[in-house]
């Protein structure tokens, strides 16, 4: 996640052709470009499709079958996929595919949610801190080195007994409140080299309050970065999620997330794969279609980088000297 | 450069201590050992419940600060991590513990970095073809597989070879054979199949993450004058890229290694769980539903100084390996 950390040139050429100013943008629309380029890229649309399919499973999948994911068929304990079960059945008779796909509903929504928030707190916190500069800046950086201190596991399972009884919306703010430092550092450097530009200057003397500057033009200056973080971030949310829950400190019964139906399967799977390995399965396809999407969007928005497929190195590294003093100062 | 290593030591020491004070606050006010006392059979009286908890230094009774100022100086002056639950010497059960995680972190990160290191590497220098293009699939399931998981596929995977060879081929149930006979050889060949899951859970991670990061930085330097420059000088082109592109290839990994460590740390506690590795991770989760405040606070201890230790780590090589930095 670390890694996506614009270089300043890069910083600086998103800012030439800013996403705010899209519409009214000169021939090649920057809009178009990023479409193009997140087209030419094989692994995003997978990545794309596979969201879609997997949304629209998780959402209209459950309407397909008469079992609900609470029902118990009494006649039929661990049988293999069938006609009537279709991922099988569970060690007391519960239908694998009806828990399965309210696991991956719960599992996608806690993931988007702690995307949204962690990444709002993330711009936040990292613009005002690389904004204000001065004491602001300490103390917020000090904040952030603190929460870095402890893996946010740790913090929220001691935290966890205190949650029994608040359910699964308190556990989405607890796994955002642990997510956003690193973003935050990110945003906060770009800040600091974005708050010397001239439009950030002109703003400032035509008397603009600083929170106004940040949400109107330091923020959308950064939002290629952000955008490209939050998706990845859902991911990464999943995976916290998902780890949390396998040991019961996460999503409790009787709601159910794919991890808490991957730690029920996990002694039988061995014996019974499809207690396992459907929400297993589900789980990698979903977070790695997420990591593809991250992944092509960082290429699109990176005006350095190769519209495409890359030619040679040599091409490449012409083209990027030619385009790097268009983003210099 | 020693300056600035001082001033960071400063600053780390400073947020371990703000750190540890407020690992106690949160485990003494989110934990409930009194529940623990009450449940007993025979019922305790209030009294008695009390009279066990202010020996334990545990008593909620009492203010958090009064507490933590015990803990703290029994800890500053003696070494002392206090008693757990169930009155047993917390120092005991930590020594017993902090090798075996260790020994599973270090040697899972430190596989993890230089398999990630060398394939990123290899993997730049071969860009676009199919062994670039394996390693690149290959690192993104894993990236997209958490930690616990990885670890139960290896275990499923290795249930399902032993069944099919009908011999106990990979034994990956704690860390050696209890009542193994036999000379140091057969000791260390037991032990090395013991590590062998367990490490691989978490340096495939390690592998995963490096080996992207490594392939960007790489791909940069490639591109570079100086590595031209360094080849027109008459070096040939794989001491060029060892001695001149690695180089400066390595240097923004020194910092992701400190960062790494926090997902290791998490990592271990996953994979002692799994296969029942008695560290410090299966040790926190036990604490947790013990209500056992010490030791859930010796743990948060453990790791607070072992990601502290490694940021100070990073930021000494990034030092050596930079000079802009020492200035």
């Amino acid at each position: 996640m670390t890694g996506a950390v614009p270089t300043v040139t890069t910083a600086d050429a998103v800012i030439e052709n800013a996403p705010t100013t899209v519409a009214d943008a000169a021939p090649a629309g920057r809009g178009r470009l990023v479409l193009g380029r997140l087209l030419a890229a094989r692994g995003a649309v997978a990545g794309t499709v596979i969201v879609l399919l997997l949304f629209l499973l998780a959402f209209v999948g459950p309407y397909l079958t008469h079992w609900h994911y609470t029902d118990i068929d009494y006649a039929a304990m661990r049988q293999p996929p069938s006609a009537t079960h279709w991922f099988g059945t569970g060690g007391l008779g519960q239908d694998v595919y009806a828990q399965t796909l309210r696991g991956l509903q719960k599992s996608l929504i806690i993931g988007l949610l702690v995307a949204l928030l962690s990444t709002v707190v993330a711009g936040l916190v990292g613009a005002c801190a690389g904004y204000f500069g001065g004491w602001t800046d300490r103390l917020l950086i000090f904040f952030v080195d603190l929460m870095l201190v402890f893996p946010s596991f740790l913090v929220i399972t001691i935290i966890s007994p205190r949650l029994k009884n608040t359910g699964w919306i308190a556990f989405v703010v607890l796994l955002a409140a642990f997510n956003w430092m690193i973003t935050a550092r990110v945003v906060r450097s770009m800040t600091i080299s974005l708050k010397e530009r001239e439009f950030v200057r002109a703003a400032q003397f035509m008397g603009v309050r600083p929170l106004r500057i940040i949400l109107r033009h330091i923020l959308p200056n950064a939002a290629s970065y952000l955008i490209v973080d939050a998706t990845i971030a859902v991911g990464s949310a999943v995976m916290s999620e998902t780890a949390l829950s396998y040991f019961g400190f996460g999503v409790k019964a009787p709601d159910v997330s794919l991890g808490t139906l991957i730690a029920d399967g996990t002694d039988a799977a061995p014996t019974y794969p499809w207690m396992f390995y459907f929400a297993a399965g589900l789980l990698v396809l979903f977070v790695l279609a997420v990591n593809l999407i991250g992944d092509g969007l960082r290429d699109a928005l990176d005006p350095t980088a190769e519209a495409g497929r890359a030619p040679s190195r040599r091409a490449a590294r012409l083209s990027r000297s030619t385009r790097t003093p268009k983003g210099s100062r | 450069m020693l300056r600035y290593l001082a001033k960071r030591l400063a600053y780390y020491l400073l947020l371990l201590v703000v750190s540890v004070f407020l690992a106690y606050a949160l485990s003494s006010a989110s934990l409930n050992p009194r529940a623990y006392f009450e449940a007993k059979q025979p019922r305790p009286s209030a009294a008695a419940v009390d009279r066990q908890l202010t020996a334990l230094g545990i008593n909620d009774h009492t203010p958090i600060v009064e507490r933590f100022g015990h803990w703290s100086s029994d800890l500053v002056l003696h070494g002392d991590l206090g008693r757990s639950i169930n009155d047993t010497s917390v120092n005991a059960e930590f020594g017993r513990r902090i090798w075996v995680s260790l020994r599973l972190m270090l040697i899972g990160s430190l596989l993890g970095m230089l398999l990630g290191v060398a394939g990123g590497a290899w993997s730049a220098v071969r860009q676009y073809r199919i062994s670039d293009r394996a390693l690149t699939i290959f690192s993104f399931v894993v990236l997209s597989t958490p930690v616990f998981l990885m670890a139960l596929f290896l275990k499923n995977g290795a249930i399902a070879l032993n069944q099919a060879s009908g011999h106990q081929l990979i034994n990956f149930t704690g860390y050696e054979t209890p009542g193994l006979t036999g000379g140091f050889g057969a000791h260390l060949s037991d032990w090395a199949v013991h590590l062998l899951l367990p490490t691989l859970s978490l340096a495939l991670g390690g592998l995963a993450t490096y080996s992207r990061y490594q392939r960007g930085t790489m791909l940069d330097v490639l591109g570079s004058d100086y590595l031209r420059t360094a080849e027109a000088k008459g070096l040939t082109r794989r001491r060029a890229l060892v001695k001149h592109g690695l180089r400066t290839a390595v240097i923004p990994m020194s910092t992701l290694f400190a960062y790494s460590f926090l997902g290791i740390l998490t990592g271990a506690t996953f994979t002692e769980t799994i296969f029942g590795w008695h560290g410090m991770g299966e040790w926190f989760i036990n604490a947790i539903n013990e209500n056992d405040t010490n030791a859930v606070v010796a743990v948060n201890l453990f790791a607070a100084v072992v990601v502290l230790a490694s940021g100070f780590v990073a930021d000494a090589l990034h030092a050596a390996l930079d000079p802009r930095v020492r200035h």
